[in-house]
């Protein structure tokens, strides 16, 4: 008995490597700096985790389901100026719904371009990537957007406020993060997700309507997006027109550091998380020590690419490939 | 027999036929739009736009070659940057001193040599670790960044060589050095595809991975080389284009990356591999540089160029989709 629970208990090690090295990150952070495990630092870390953090969660579906999604950048600067530019305009009631409205449309025709198009994720997201960019400057004509009156609206509860303690914005990602995560592991939804990505083949065969699966997943990744524009937009009240500019590469990094397999069928919501509060505390932990931020650059590049040539090799049984 | 023919070269002749498109648009649109009195198909006009297409156009050469193999490179801004930084950089180095203007060719091989280098590391990565290279150069164009900004920090990078400058403004027989460098670059990586062993099983393994190992090809070398040439040929364009401007922003060739794709793509390459040619790639990269010089001709601003060019990708993605026969029985499972 006690054998067999020690084997599961070093499978379960085997599997949650990057849970590891977060620890040990955190653990190395810790003993370099006193002031890094202290509650504030904690929070501030997090905090500025979430709006990448909103975003990655929306990814990771998109990413289980065996496809790429590098639009959601530009259209997070999409969703932060039109919500400030009919803010001025609609006020706030009305110009969040239509700004939701709006980026899940966007999400929509990417999800009909892929799902029901079948055309490459790769290359649509990023023609979607330039022509959203385009559309962001038309609607802006090329200027800064800022709210008129900073002081007297409610709209900056979703950056700055706090309920409970907590900032809102951190709110916001545990909410989005547990719902997304009850998702698409408890729900039939959840499973076609899986199945689509996994394996099409088996999937069709199956009977798992892959268009309409892999549409929500957009759809779900678009909604994402929208709230952390929402987020962002509220936290500074005034944008450029490039603010989300490269946060794709940064996002899909984070998924991938989290576990999932950019082949589809494999990843988590929580791994995801981990994979976000990775890059997040790395970044802190290393201003805390001094260092300069493009270190850090440094330092994702060689822990991405040992995570998954571990995760690789752990699954071919052999370190290095023979090709 | 004869719609085979038309079918075999739609692919990589569409595009020309794009270009020649273009080229009738603006030059009628000109004439109710624009605001200048030039002619848009005039010869300064398209000289100008093929020096322009250069820095792009260099490295979008070596991405064909990449995409051929099934791989893809998404670190090619950064080493570009570090390329620039090492070629300005060395010219000032003491050891250096004596050379007079010979530094500029101790220089530029040292850029290329760099160039070359993060290109093998990216390769020799992906081959022993079996790391897929979407994912190994997601990860090195962050941490190639992240070289950049430790060499100067956020400050750039500046030397002015004044015969280095005579020679990037310099022209031969009515072309400018850079649209030298970009025709020689097309013609050597096509003699590459077309007539060695090399280019040869780079299409081979990018068709079918599995019978091109079957057949004895050995995966991986080819793949460090084909990363070899990219790093190569980021760097090559770093060179030239910082031959003529002697300045290095640590942000520079950002997003690169995403301009080239789009215009190897364009040209007719299929991102799944073993299909595909330099030749296209040429006509995707001035296909788009036509645009962007058309658009601003007509007095379209640049949101309406990225809008335009996004959407034109996905059309050509779904147009390609529907001509292909595979392609077609796909879209009705």
């Amino acid at each position: 008995m006690a054998n067999i629970a020690r084997q599961r208990i070093l499978t379960v090690i085997g599997k949650q490597g990057i849970l590891i090295a977060f620890m040990l990150f955190m653990v190395i952070f810790a003993l370099a700096n006193s002031n890094f495990l202290s509650l504030d630092n904690l929070q501030s870390v997090i905090r500025s985790s979430a709006i990448l953090g909103v975003m990655a969660l929306g990814v990771t579906f998109v990413v289980i389901s065996g496809n790429l999604d590098l639009s959601v950048g530009s259209m997070m600067s999409f969703s932060t100026i039109v919500v400030l530019d009919l803010h001025d305009k609609l006020g706030p009631n009305l110009a969040i719904p239509t700004m939701y409205l709006m980026t899940l449309g966007l999400g929509g025709f990417i999800g009909y371009l892929v799902g029901y198009l079948r055309l490459n994720s790769l290359i649509v997201t990023l023609g979607m990537l330039s022509a959203i960019h385009g559309l962001t400057l038309t609607y802006s004509g090329g200027q800064n957007m800022d709210i008129a009156d900073k002081s007297n609206t409610w709209f900056g509860f979703f950056g700055r406020g706090e309920m409970f303690g907590l900032p809102v914005p951190i709110i916001l990602f545990i909410l989005l993060a547990a719902f997304l995560g009850v998702l698409l592991a408890k729900t039939p939804f959840g499973r076609k997700v899986y199945a689509v990505g996994g394996n099409p083949t088996a999937a069709a065969f199956s009977g798992i309507p892959r268009a309409r699966t892999v549409f929500t997943c957009y759809l779900i990744s678009a909604f994402c997006v929208a709230t952390a524009g929402l987020i962002q937009a509220s936290r500074s009240m005034g944008s450029q027109n490039t603010v989300g500019q490269g946060y794709e590469l940064e996002v899909l990094a984070a998924v991938i550091l989290g576990g999932a397999s950019l082949l589809g069928g494999s990843g988590t919501i929580l791994k995801t998380v981990i994979g976000i509060l990775i890059l997040g505390f790395i970044q802190n932990g290393l201003l805390l020590m001094g260092w300069p931020f493009y270190v850090q650059f440094v330092i994702t590049w060689i822990i991405i690419i040992l995570a998954v040539w571990l995760d690789i090799s752990a699954k071919r049984g052999k370190l290095w490939a023979s090709i | 027999m004869i719609s085979d023919f038309i079918k075999r070269n739609l692919s990589t002749s569409a595009i020309w036929l794009f270009i020649i498109f273009e080229l009738l648009f603006f030059s009628i649109a000109g004439h109710y739009l624009s605001f200048s009195d030039g002619e848009f198909m005039d010869l300064g006009n398209m000289l100008l736009l093929l020096q322009q297409s250069a820095p792009i156009g260099i490295i979008a050469v070596g991405m064909t070659l990449i995409m051929v193999n099934g791989n893809i490179d998404l670190s090619v801004g950064a080493v570009f940057a570090i390329a620039g930084i090492v070629m300005l950089d060395s010219m000032t180095w003491g050891m250096f001193s004596g050379l007079g203007d010979w530094v500029i060719i101790v220089s530029w091989i040292l850029a290329l040599a760099a160039g070359a280098l993060l290109g093998a590391i990216n390769g020799l990565i992906v081959w022993k670790t079996g790391v897929d290279a979407f994912i190994v150069t997601l990860g090195s164009m962050l941490g190639y960044r992240g070289l950049v900004f430790m060499f100067n920090g956020e400050n750039p990078t500046s030397h002015l060589n004044w015969t280095l400058v005579d020679f990037a403004e310099a022209q031969f027989l009515g072309f400018n050095t850079a649209t030298w460098f970009l025709a020689g670059s097309v013609l050597v990586i096509w003699l590459v595809t077309r007539y060695t062993v090399h280019g040869r099983n780079a299409y081979a393994i990018g068709n079918n991975r599995t019978a091109a190992v079957n057949a004895g090809i050995r995966v991986g070398p080819h793949m460090v080389i084909n990363f070899v040439i990219i790093g190569f040929l980021a760097a090559l364009s770093a060179v030239v284009f910082y031959s003529g401007s002697g300045s290095v922003n640590p942000n520079d060739g950002q997003l690169y990356e995403l301009w080239v794709i789009t215009a190897v793509v364009l040209g007719g390459t299929k991102l799944a591999g073993g299909s595909g040619s330099v030749i296209g790639t040429l006509g995707g990269v001035i296909a788009i540089q036509l645009l962007r010089k058309g658009l601003g001709y007509i007095g379209a601003d640049t949101s309406t160029v990225n809008l335009v060019i996004g959407l034109i990708l996905i059309v050509v993605l779904f147009l390609d989709r529907q001509l292909n026969v595979k392609g077609a029985q796909e879209l009705k499972v």
